[in-house]
């Protein structure tokens, strides 16, 4: 039988207050009135959802600002059931890359609306190129959640 | 390329769920099976770099002061390289830099993780950005298992046959790390139980997935004239490296045709002139955490078209006697440890041109490719080895 070691259990909680900057406070205002925001960047046209102070690509300062739709496509999606200290969400749930209409990247959230538990229905509601529209909670606080999730249209 | 470089040898811990040791008491265990292997002292070496996937996977920041003494490293040059997913390899490239560039003849390179200890996919989601993406990206299985449909999506590839194709890689790898003492997971399985196995994060299910891993790899890189003054004869020569990242936000690129990947193995073939490493190569360690995700790797290697990984799996092309040998050692799936990870396909590369992986050989093996990922899809890192200089 093997030998039973000690071991220590500990934990470490660090608090942070991180800065959005200009852009994304402005992004995150925008949620608050049901508008999602993108930028444009001048240098290769492409619109970047959530807005970025800069295009990743051209380097160049991304300042005009565009609002995108709230539907969009699905480009790819993943079933999630499992679990880790801390998800922010719980399981099962459906993360999922859309592009919105109008925008140029996918913009991750999530899709739901159906019954999660049955993965029957999941496997056949939830399709790459499938239409979703976002849900917006009533009382929105300027956060990624204020999106409740997206579903299908 | 600099001077030439060479790995000398290689030490690994037994891998898996290692509650028996302290944290630095498991990374000596490596040091100490180098220093075996290779017939060295601490005296011998000019310089040790080490590195982990987050420090904070076992809430210890900066682990190199803490296994200083366990590395001894102590009075000489120290380093860090932390890349993610693609630490291990990076290690490895760091001590290729330190010796091809003659500033030291005798490097170790210590890769180390104890995943056991913490809660490892809440430690990894905080590699995304907190006010956006972390609430959705599912840990690592979640991003890869999003990357994974794109790939079928983008071919056309049925998914049925990418399932079938992955369970293929699950059955066989668990198989190969039967003959490989170091492994983690020793678990017959079938095709059925592979496909039948709870869902992560579909498509992906639990015997698609790695474990999460306890160990240590260390391996010491000499220049050709340590090499000679020592009288080795069997080494693994460094014939090419290459590492790309990409952009941040998931989301933002195509990763069906996955540029780092691509890059990363194109610099490296340059390097060694390969041109058809189907062929070229004689095995490789290509880093596989998940299955799916092994076969869009083969794609982007030029081991075979893109969208033709699956029935070329499924043929047998990449099994153990197979025409190019992946992961004979059950790899990362079987054993993932993950800032050792990467060092270990390194150092299973040069155990194979070495003639030196024991059950797992793959008989006459004179040139190997070692690999890492990193990142939500965001690095890759190569490093390709052989018997010849
Ligand atoms: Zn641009």
């Amino acid at each position: 039988m093997a030998k039973e070691f000690r071991t220590l259990l500990t934990e470490i909680k660090l608090p942070y207050e991180l800065a959005y900057g200009a852009t994304w406070t402005k992004f995150f205002e925008g949620m608050k009135e049901k508008k999602i925001y993108g930028t444009k960047c001048s240098r290769c046209g492409r619109i970047l959802v959530p807005a970025r102070t800069f295009c990743p690509r051209c380097f160049v300062d991304t300042d005009e600002w565009v609002e995108v739709s709230p539907q969009g496509t699905v480009l790819t999606w993943s079933y999630a059931n499992y679990r880790y200290f801390g998800m922010p969400m719980d399981p099962p749930f459906i993360s999922a890359l859309i592009k919105l209409d109008g925008s140029d990247v996918g913009f991750l959230h999530i899709v739901a609306g159906f019954d999660l538990d049955d993965f029957e229905v999941v496997r056949q509601t939830v399709k790459t190129g499938m239409r979703v529209k976002a849900v917006w909670e009533d009382e929105r606080k300027g956060h990624i959640m204020d999106i409740r999730h997206f579903e299908p249209l | 390329m600099g001077r030439p470089v060479a790995i000398i040898g290689v030490g690994q811990t037994k891998h898996g769920r290692r509650m028996d040791v302290s944290y630095p008491d498991l990374v000596r265990e490596a040091v100490l099976r180098v220093f075996e292997d290779t017939g060295l002292t601490p005296d011998d070496i000019d310089g040790v770099v080490s590195g982990t996937m987050p420090s904070m996977m076992e809430g210890v920041a900066l682990t190199h002061f803490y296994f200083a003494d366990a590395m001894q490293a102590v009075g000489k040059p120290i380093l860090k390289t932390e890349t993610c997913g693609s630490t291990g390899v990076s290690i490895a490239h760091t001590a290729f830099y330190w010796v091809a560039s003659g500033m030291a003849d005798i490097v170790l390179a210590v890769g180390h993780e104890k995943m056991n200890e913490g809660d490892s996919q809440a430690t990894m989601t905080t590699v995304c950005e907190p006010f956006y993406q972390r609430h959705f990206v599912a840990g690592a299985p979640g991003a890869f298992s999003m990357q994974s449909r794109v790939w079928m999506d983008n071919f056309g590839i049925p998914e049925d046959k990418v399932r079938d194709a992955a369970a293929y890689i699950s059955k066989t790898h668990h198989d190969s790390a039967f003959d490989n003492p170091y492994a983690h997971v020793k678990l017959r399985v079938t095709i059925d139980d592979v496909k039948n196995s709870k869902i992560i994060t579909y498509p992906i299910r639990l015997l698609d997935v790695c474990p999460n891993s306890d160990g240590a790899c260390a391996v010491i890189f000499a220049s050709e004239e340590a090499v000679r003054k020592l009288g080795r004869k069997k080494v693994a020569w460094v014939k090419g490296i290459g590492f790309r990242g990409e952009e941040y936000y998931f989301g933002d690129s195509d990763k069906a045709v996955w540029q780092s990947a691509i890059q990363a193995a194109k610099e490296a073939y340059d390097q060694a002139g390969i041109n058809d490493p189907r062929k070229d190569l004689d095995v490789a360690e290509v880093y596989n955490p998940f299955t799916f995700q092994e076969m869009m790797f083969y794609e982007c290697f030029g081991f075979c078209g893109f969208g033709e990984a699956p029935d070329l799996v499924l043929k047998g092309i990449f099994a153990r006697d197979g025409q190019l040998p992946c992961d004979p050692s059950g790899g990362t799936l079987c054993s993932n440890p993950i800032g050792a990870t990467g060092l270990i396909r390194v150092a299973e590369a040069a155990l194979q041109v070495m003639d030196k992986a024991g059950d797992h050989q793959i008989p006459g093996a004179r040139t190997a490719l070692g690999h890492a990922m990193g990142g939500a899809d965001q690095f890759n890192g190569i490093m390709i080895v052989g018997s010849e200089m």
